[in-house]
């Protein structure tokens, strides 16, 4: 049937204003300050994360054991820790594993959320009564917990922590594609691929996948933002990122004792790297959403 | 209405019964022989073999699974390993703690965050709004240990004015007990600000647009009786239940925040039973967090039911 998908003429030209609305939205959301101001926090965080030893002013491992627990000065413009490790380097350094994890684990997940979500908007039946009954028990339970559980029986390690965050965000990002194909399932496009013969797989992915993509797009930026907060809280608590690797989460759990004896300085700034980082992400999201769903 | 609630209650016990299924294959499959997650490396097999037959976790998986789940229909949730004696009175002391704190958390958030919602919708577009709606996105995806300790430098360190650890000790006058859980209490009202916030904002923008609130202020009421009797009352149908579907995420937030201000809640029972691999309690703990979620579910469902007519008079719909 290779000549029925030959595109005529009216599609072509379909397709090319789809492309020109296309780069019209990506001119709405450049033009937008939330989007910019995030994406300039973002691309800082992402730098450090690529070129992290490079930039930082120190060896975020060196220890200084003459300098420990040292406030920000002009040497240490973030302070040492009680090894006496140079913050700064420390926290420019930490970037990198958690922006190494988020983006891998939330991709994952909205792959697989993306096929399962696909397979129980388009066949329903079955198929989707069982997924929806696992995706409702698991639900029940925050995804922090879930993770521990996990994390706990298989050992943390970055592959662990990538696999378990991907895994419990598949079904809440299936979630969300299921209820988008559900509202594509009656249009008349798909009705007509049914008739010619398509099979499901191709209907699946080459014509309801691109209609339901920014949707995809916008729930991908939304989870890479709980994916942090994940990562974070797991490194925080001992289950994620492990030391003497630099990390922001870990950093606070190693240091948060001291902030009894006035040593602000080892907590708050990686505290305030998480913050700024979530930040960012938050306002991308906000501005992606309203200029892809409006 | 009866088959509603009974369809409900059915849903309830399949989605327990798939939760015991994931936590059982959490706690006891994936981690292979839990003696010798228990003793690490370098134990022998011959020790390794002997603890493993002591925990029982030598016997088929079915027959495991039957005995833990004949066990917590009988009232047992197992015996811990680091403790060597019977998980529950940890789990419900542990939980009495964590409800407290949560607790004092919904008392301040529910009114906050619902008047934080409805004063958005009403400037609907305008700077307040976007001002709202931005910190209420940023505060719940800002970790609670990132806002529990810029509070603990700031209020605890710096002005002190409030005790940076949640127990008051014991005895202590539930005045006492009260001051010392405002500060662990307030990271998790951070995180819950925003999710209510947005809903009582969609349900009150929604309510905003309904035929009724025209009819309402076509008829010549003044702005506030329309807000108050219309809208209102039904902008904070779907916030209920949105409030109690956070009760998960709290609990989820309690270990971060328990562990942080060193409270003896059900989050820091989990917590220790993972760091010590004590998977009955780590089990019997995440298993009371989703038996808590689900009640609260449930719950929320019977209070919208005595709320809203629509639903109580024949036309349930789920």
């Amino acid at each position: 049937m290779s000549e029925l998908a030959a595109p005529s003429g009216a599609e072509v030209a379909a397709a090319g204003v789809g492309v020109r609305a296309e780069r019209a939205r990506w001119r709405l959301l450049l033009r937008r300050p939330t989007f910019l101001v995030g994406a300039a926090i973002g691309l800082f965080w992402v730098v450090c994360a690529v070129f992290g030893h490079q930039i930082a002013p120190q060896d975020p491992l060196a220890q200084q054991l003459l300098a420990t627990n040292a406030g920000p000065s002009g040497a240490h413009w973030f302070g040492t820790d009680q090894l006496g490790r140079d913050m700064l380097s420390r926290v420019l350094v930490g970037a990198r594993d958690i922006l190494v994890i988020t983006p891998l684990a939330t991709g994952l997940g909205t792959v697989g959320g993306t096929i399962l979500g696909l397979a129980m908007g388009y066949f329903g039946g079955v198929i989707d009564l069982v997924a929806g009954r696992i995706i409702e028990a698991l639900l029940a339970l925050p995804a922090v917990i879930i993770s521990f559980l996990f994390i706990v029986a298989l050992g943390a390690s970055t592959t662990t922590l990538i696999l378990v965050i991907g895994l419990i965000f598949t079904p809440l990002i299936a979630r969300t594609v299921r209820a988008t194909v559900l509202t594509e399932r009656h249009l008349d496009y798909l009705a007509s691929a049914r008739l010619l013969g398509e099979n499901p797989v191709r209907i699946m992915f080459a014509e309801i996948l691109p209609n339901v993509l920014p949707a995809i797009l916008v729930e991908f930026t939304v989870r890479l933002g709980y994916a942090i907060f994940a990562v974070a809280t797991l490194s925080f608590l001992g289950f994620g990122i492990q030391p003497p690797t630099p990390d922001w989460g870990s950093d606070i759990a190693a240091n948060y004792g001291l902030l009894g004896a006035g040593y602000w300085w080892e907590t708050l700034f990686p505290a305030l790297a998480i913050a700024s980082l979530v930040t960012a992400i938050n306002l991308i999201t906000d501005s992606t959403e309203q200029v892809l769903t409006s | 209405m009866t088959s509603f609630l009974l369809r409900r209650l059915g849903l309830m016990i399949l989605t327990l019964w798939i939760l015991s299924l994931i936590v059982f294959l959490a706690g006891q499959v994936l981690p292979g022989d839990p003696g010798r997650a228990i003793l690490g490396n370098l134990a022998s097999q011959n020790s390794v073999q002997l603890l493993d037959h002591r925990l029982g976790v030598d016997r088929p998986l079915a027959v495991r699974y039957g005995s833990w789940i004949g066990g917590l229909l009988h009232g047992s949730m197992g015996t811990s390993y680091t403790y060597q004696s019977a998980v529950g009175p940890f789990i419900w002391s542990a939980l009495f703690n964590s409800l407290k704190l949560a607790a004092l958390a919904f008392v301040i958030v529910v009114p906050v965050s619902i008047l934080g919602g409805v004063v958005a919708a009403l400037s609907d577009g305008r700077a307040l709004d976007k001002i709202i709606s931005l910190t209420g996105l940023s505060l719940a995806t800002v970790p609670e240990f990132v806002s529990g300790i810029v509070l603990i430098v700031i209020f605890g360190v710096e002005l002190k004015w409030l005790p940076v650890t949640a127990a008051a000790g014991a005895g202590a006058s539930a005045l006492s007990q009260l001051q010392h859980l405002i500060l662990p209490a307030i990271p998790l009202v951070f995180v819950l600000f925003g999710y209510i916030a947005r809903m009582a904002r969609a349900g009150t923008i929604e309510a905003l647009s309904a035929d009724y609130t025209r009819t309402a202020v076509l008829k010549g009421l003044p702005r506030s009786v329309v807000i108050r009797r219309h809208v209102l009352r039904n902008s904070l149908l779907p916030t209920i239940t949105v409030i109690a579907t956070q009760t998960g995420y709290l609990i989820g937030g309690l270990v971060v925040v328990e562990k942080l201000f060193n409270y003896q809640g059900i989050g820091n029972l989990i917590f220790k039973a993972a760091e010590s691999k004590d998977f009955p309690m780590l089990e019997a703990g995440v298993l009371t967090i989703g038996v808590v979620y689900v009640l609260a579910t449930l719950a929320a469902d019977l209070l919208l039911m005595v709320i809203n007519p629509r639903l109580r008079i024949g036309g349930a719909t789920s």
